[in-house]
């Protein structure tokens, strides 16, 4: 058994019984790991029409091959369940070191079943795994959950918690790791507080078995020097962290604000990159394996903790009107504590503002705090509220679409399928909008990072505006993604690397002979199974569009000024492509071409 | 004709952020990279009004230059 660890971890919380399973190597061959190899779990074992907050409903965490390997960002896991905001597939990916110590742990993912009747969490220490109670760790923050679960479990052990905001079914409630580290989209948080499970702790002391050590050793010392050639991962990302894009994508014109009322931010400077590495930043952290160590560590007034990254940044200050970095570095440090999802949470406090601004949420619901533009103080209180679903708080705690909908007002919800936006304006970069609106978890921005060549020039320029060609690079960027996060890698790689360098890593790990080409195709069969999930969950084709705002209302201002977001004219194309009808479902012959 | 200069990230080291000035008419961004001591290939993105600019084409009175290094981020 090469890369792979070869079992499964099968927790049934109803009976409590625990059992250790050989991985479906067939599928791992078809479906490589991770994202790709757990959804083929999901598919074949879940009804797509399940409640995502029922009992019936599962939740796969799982590390992919390269997972726990010397293979450079080698850290990552990934969180596999219906998700109760969108009721899509969901996948949501994290860092940390917590996916590595799984691996080291001897087991390649794990499946947590039906409903625990009270709060328990699960200890595994190689290969003994035990369900204890958790009464003592409900309802406490994460960074006190993980300090409570090391001096319980040992210190060594990595923990991976929910907060309050999960034990409370917000569906926007994350999934943290390593204190600071989230699978954050998708209200995968949630799915595992229903099932009354609050945290897993775990140690491993084996490493994975690897094919050809030197083969594996000449390779990661090429991928390692092409990152640290390339000027995004091996200087713009180490020096600045993601945070640097503020004041590239508000000079475009495409940095949402007011909840995508314009693109322009005129108070961007006080919230850049830049100002954070001046007045705010201790030190730079890294995730297990990573040469990039993009992460930042902030420190204001008393307090110190990890982030922020540019998509939080954005949405609690421009989307917010907030320009006070120092309450944006806060507010992220709530959303960590409670366990909530960071885009999801600011750009739900951003939609409650304009329902504000309409005078749809009256004064008398505010509890003393406005939801006006620009308040600085509503981002935090509103933060914690929405953790704890405390007043308002407990309609934000629902996201923006459904917070929306309750005054009658769905449409200051700027999502797609009922998730959130992030921080790049489609009226203003086009082939990021048709990655949005085709995304198979609902709005975001990675499973397809159009902003690479359209705004960055990677691997090529792309004119941001431009229409043609963009469905092909939609298309090639969601198969590529699919493969990196299925093999348990970083996606920040691919500014340095393409499909056949990720060939070149497995092979000499798990004894496999891919090839640029396999990579893409393996991607391919993954979007699929999980488009075709999506399909029996209920999903049309209507639901592959954007916010009737970036469709009808032209940008005001700025770089982007009266542009629209020009989604019908890539949708036909995109779906040609991809091998699916003019409904945009999967279409027999493509099922088995791919074999899914 | 008044030009202001924007610089990003790296460049901003002994330079400043924000460069507002009197240049000759018909000069291009490539003037204003040499004029700043900042080589083509440490560009990564260089913008006139927000939109994609062109080295040799020569700027207008008012425009705005906004120049950046190699950056990324998700």
């Amino acid at each position: 058994m090469y890369g792979y660890r070869g079992k499964i971890l099968r927790i049934n919380l109803d009976d409590k019984s625990i059992k250790k399973e050989d991985l479906n190597m067939e599928w791992a061959k078809a479906y490589l790991g991770g994202r790709g190899l757990a959804t083929k779990y999901f598919y074949e074992e879940v009804d797509p029409m399940v409640d995502a907050l029922s009992k019936e409903n599962k939740l796969i965490i799982a590390t992919g091959p390269l997972s726990g390997t010397p293979t450079p960002t080698g850290g990552r896991y990934m969180v596999i369940t219906k998700s109760p905001l969108t009721d899509t597939i969901a996948s949501s990916n994290s860092g940390g070191r917590w996916g590595a110590e799984l691996k080291f742990a001897g087991y390649d993912m794990i499946i947590l079943e039906g409903k625990s009747d009270t709060p328990v969490y699960i200890d595994i220490q190689d290969d003994q795994v035990e369900i204890k109670n958790a009464d003592h760790l409900w309802g406490q923050v994460v960074s006190k959950t993980t300090e409570l679960l090391n001096k319980e479990v040992g210190e060594k052990s990595k923990i991976l918690t929910i907060g309050p905001a999960g034990e409370k079914l917000s569906r926007i409630a994350s999934v943290m790791n390593d204190v600071d580290r989230a699978a954050g989209r998708s209200g995968v948080g949630a799915v595992m507080g229903s099932k009354n499970v609050k945290a897993i702790s775990v140690r491993g002391t084996t490493k994975p078995e690897v094919h050809d050590k030197e083969a594996l050793k000449e390779v990661v010392s090429t991928m390692n020097k092409q990152i640290k050639d390339n000027g995004v991962t091996g200087e713009g990302l180490p020096t600045y962290g993601t945070a640097v894009l503020v004041n590239i994508i508000n000079e475009l014109g495409a940095f949402p604000t007011n909840n995508f009322q314009t693109g322009v931010f005129d108070k961007a400077e006080e919230i850049s990159g830049e100002t954070l590495a001046e007045k705010y930043l201790v030190k730079r952290t890294g995730c297990y394996g990573c040469p990039i160590a993009c992460g930042r560590h902030c420190k204001v007034d008393d307090l110190e903790a990890g982030g922020p990254e540019y998509e939080t940044i954005w949405g609690f200050g421009a989307d917010c009107g907030v320009s006070d970095l120092g309450n944006i570095i806060k507010a992220n440090y709530w959303c960590n504590e409670m366990g909530l999802d960071t885009i999801s949470a600011s750009t739900t406090i951003a939609a409650g503002m304009e329902l504000y601004q309409r005078g749809l949420i009256k004064d008398d619901e505010l509890d003393g705090t406005p939801l006006e533009f620009g308040n600085s103080d509503a981002i935090i209180e509103w933060t914690k509220k929405m953790g704890l679903r405390e007043g308002l708080g407990d309609k934000l705690a629902e996201g923006s679409y459904r917070l929306g909908e309750s005054y009658g007002a769905a449409d200051v919800s700027m999502a797609v399928k009922k998730q959130e936006l992030p921080a790049y304006d489609p009226r203003g970069i086009q082939g990021q909008g048709l990655a949005y609106a085709t995304s198979n978890r609902g709005g975001c921005h990675v499973r397809a990072y159009l902003i690479s060549p359209e705004v960055l020039g990677l691997p090529e320029k792309l004119d941001r505006f431009e229409l043609d060609g963009k469905p092909q690079w939609v298309k090639t960027f969601q198969d590529l993604t699919a493969s990196i996060d299925s093999l348990g890698l970083c996606l920040f790689t691919s500014f340095a690397m393409g499909a056949g360098d990720y060939a070149a890593m497995y092979n000499p790990v798990a004894g496999t002979d891919h090839t640029a080409d396999s990579i893409l195709e393996t991607g391919d069969r993954i979007w699929n199974i999980e488009r075709l999930f999506n399909m029996k969950a209920g999903l049309k084709k209507e639901d592959d569009t954007l916010p009737k705002r970036l469709l009808k209302e032209a940008l005001p201002e700025g770089g982007s000024k009266d542009r629209l977001a020009l989604l019908d004219q890539m949708l036909p194309e995109y779906y040609q492509l991809r091998g699916w009808d003019e409904s945009g479902v999967p279409t027999e012959s493509k099922l088995k071409e791919l074999g899914v | 004709m008044k030009l202001t200069i924007k610089l990003f990230a790296t460049l901003r080291e002994g330079r400043g952020k924000i460069l507002e000035d009197e240049y000759p008419a018909d000069t291009t961004p490539k003037d204003i990279l040499a004029s700043l001591k900042i080589e083509e290939k440490d560009v990564a993105i260089l913008l006139v009004n927000g939109v994609d600019g062109e080295l040799d084409k020569p700027l207008n009175d008012g425009d705005t230059l906004s120049i950046f290094p190699p950056v990324g981020g998700g």
